[in-house]
């Protein structure tokens, strides 16, 4: 028992709460579903034929386990510019080599298995750039059932090619009006559309957030990019790294990378959020410059105004662009365990650059914000040192985005 | 008796209207002058996930013209002077109610004369959230039951509640589609069986006719998304329309038995 209590990875406790954060904070209607997903949940984890299932598709479907990379000449290009003997090693873990190009598919495999173990019959989900859209238009296809996404309309306008790839893979895509047409409001409309159709549908859930069980669940899925990367340190330099570096927007990336090193003293941990415009501007960052409220059912970090109105986030990377976080960060944040910084949409896009020009890498705008992180702290550790970062997106969807941000035309 | 009870000693007729929407001291006045027993003022959030596009744009109205929460319980307080015997109960979402601390809500409504509050995501699982702060101040936490609360939950939904029972009678969110009345009959009736609190059945009612066939079955109607939509629509003259709807609707209800 002692050990337990000293453990940073026995949370949420059995209501769903790490801490004051997280919880079950939904209308009356679904809380009979959320009980009923934890206990489908349960009996999913003691079942090893589930297990068996999930690691059979990570592995010939979404082509796990995703190397691990020296990234040799931008640890090189850091040191270039950091005093004799210092400039950590930088290392990726490459979950942007995923089918789909980014890590959301590992959740949306590990979901729709559940989905279609508790007999549900349709699929819906929210997306905001799309990616979750997209991963989860993949699974329905591969499993023949039928998905309707939610997607902001300004969102909708701003991400025509996966709109495009959604309806390809047999999704319906419904733009979003209401409020300010965003990720938020997508999120909202896919309750409404679940709170409707209690009997048939599962809510696919894009990131380590929304009411229990959802927080626990994204992050067990995702955490076997934190398994497989713990086993290939281990097996290629023979120790653990010094420090892990991911991005944060609802902060499933993060989690998966972060949860199975929590326990790892050594290993220190960095969180990185978008800072837009900057903090004292537009920003996406909940944990630096938001407060403690309640939104889409559970506890957690929100940028809100002083009379709890939730406000708009902004980040260049529309994978970062949401007002929240999820509540297992917020329990990491007030306890310690893991540090977070931001950084801003002008650092993102030079920590993208640097990337593509070092690397021969197009990472997506979400993980160039870990890059960014990692090129400022890389230089103040000793040269022996190793960082560990989640290259959890690639970068072919932003282009047009870096291209017009760069005033250049396609 | 509480001005809550008391509203229940007949079949009554419980009004909603957005707070900040409109002239909602008028708004108000009318509401009660037509004989509602009981009114839901509603809090505006930012993400009514619970609500269906009439009471969502009546959210957006109202935040648009910048109210505030100090706004909303200016508006309570105005109403108590005016209406010492109407019951008020506050319906909205958990943020905005708990955002300076649920203690500072408390208090607040207890000044303002407050009788109830409805909080949409704060289920009986999170009730510490908020709660205990109302009871401690006599008021009274309003929880929802839903056709997906079975008997099982349903002893632990009714625990710490107080005031009335919402009864949601559509799974599904506010303004669409009524359900069939016999469903609504026998939900009434179960819910019945578990508590001594009044039941007030709503979600999709728009018409006297509903009205009166649901005040046969239940203690009490509420009313909403059809009295806001008159609110869209006469804007700062909406106090003569919401009066003549409130009016039908309460000689509906309060002739039904």
């Amino acid at each position: 028992m002692t050990e337990m209590a000293n453990s940073f990875r026995n949370q949420p406790d059995d209501q769903g709460h790490f801490g004051d954060y997280g919880g079950r904070y939904v209308a009356e209607t679904l809380m009979p579903l959320v009980l009923d997903l934890e206990r489908e949940y349960r009996a999913a984890q003691a079942d090893p034929a589930f297990k068996a299932q999930f690691d059979d598709l990570l592995e010939h479907y979404v082509g796990r386990p995703s190397p691990m990379y020296f990234a040799e000449r931008l640890t090189e290009s850091l040191r270039a510019d950091a005093q004799k003997g210092s400039g950590a090693q930088v290392w990726f873990k490459r979950d942007e080599l995923n089918h789909t190009g980014a890590h959301k598919i590992n959740n949306c495999i590990g979901q729709i298995l559940l989905a279609i173990r508790m007999g549900k019959t349709r699929i819906i989900a929210e997306t905001g750039a799309g990616q979750h859209g997209v991963a989860t238009a993949t699974v329905c296809a591969r499993f023949g059932l039928p998905c309707v996404i939610y997607m902001g309309a300004t969102d909708v306008a701003r991400q025509q090619p996966n709109v495009f790839r959604m309806k390809l893979l047999g999704a319906e895509v419904i733009p979003v009006t209401s409020g300010s047409a965003t990720l938020k409001d997508a999120m909202n409309e896919g309750l409404r559309d679940w709170v409707a159709n209690v009997h048939d549908t599962f809510y696919i859930i894009g990131t380590a957030a929304g009411p229990h069980p959802y927080p626990e669940m994204v992050r067990d899925f995702q955490s076997i990019i934190g398994i497989e990367a713990r086993a290939q340190m281990l097996s290629r330099v023979g120790r653990l790294p010094d420090l892990l570096v991911a991005c944060i927007g609802g902060g499933s990336n993060a989690l998966g990378l972060f949860h199975p090193f929590l326990d790892d003293p050594e290993v220190k941990m960095l969180g990185v959020e978008a800072a837009g415009h900057g903090l004292d501007k537009a920003h996406a960052a909940s944990l630096t410059g938001g407060a403690p409220g309640v939104l889409h059912g559970n506890k957690t970090y929100l940028l809100q105004d002083e009379d709890g109105q939730i406000t708009e986030g902004h980040s260049i990377s529309a994978g970062l662009d949401y007002p929240g976080i999820g509540p297992e960060h917020a329990w990491l944040k007030e306890n310690g365990r893991v540090e977070y910084t931001s950084v801003t949409d002008d650092e993102a896009l030079e920590g993208f650059q640097l990337l593509c020009r070092t690397e021969g890498i197009i990472p997506a705008l979400e993980p160039s914000h870990a890059i960014a992180a990692v090129a400022k702290v890389a230089k103040t550790m000793p040269g022996d040192a190793i960082i560990l970062a989640n290259l959890c997106g690639r970068g072919d969807k932003d282009i047009f985005t870096v291209a017009e941000a760069l005033g250049v035309e396609i | 008796m509480t001005r809550l009870s008391n509203a229940f000693t007949k079949p009554a007729l419980v009004c909603f209207v957005t707070a900040g929407d409109g002239d909602t001291a008028a708004n108000l006045d009318a509401l009660v002058e037509g004989g509602a027993d009981l009114i839901e003022l509603g809090m505006p959030f930012t993400d009514p996930m619970a609500d269906g596009p009439a009471i969502q744009e009546a959210n957006i109205r109202s935040l648009a013209k910048g109210t505030t929460t100090a706004n909303i319980f200016a508006i309570a307080t105005a109403f108590r002077a005016r209406h010492p015997d109407t019951p008020l109960v506050l319906m909205g979402y958990a943020n905005p109610m708990i955002r300076r601390g649920p203690q500072w809500f408390a208090d607040q409504c207890e000044t303002a004369g407050v009788d109830g509050v409805i909080c949409v995501d704060i289920p009986p699982e999170e009730d510490a959230a908020l709660g205990p702060f109302l009871r401690a101040k006599g008021i009274d936490p309003i929880r929802l039951a839903t056709p997906t609360t079975d008997a099982a939950r349903l002893p632990q939904v009714l625990k710490g509640s107080g005031g009335f029972l919402y009864y949601v009678s559509v799974a599904g969110i506010t303004g669409k589609q009524q359900a069939a009345m016999d469903s609504i009959e026998e939900a009434v009736a179960r819910l019945k069986a578990s508590t001594d609190l009044p039941v007030a059945v709503g979600f999709g009612v728009r018409t006297p006719e509903q009205a009166a066939a649901i005040a046969k079955v239940a203690d009490g109607v509420v009313v909403g998304s059809a009295l806001v939509e008159l609110v869209a629509k006469h804007g700062e003259d909406a106090p003569a329309a919401l009066r003549e709807l409130t009016s039908a609707l309460a000689q509906a209800v309060h002739s039904a038995r």
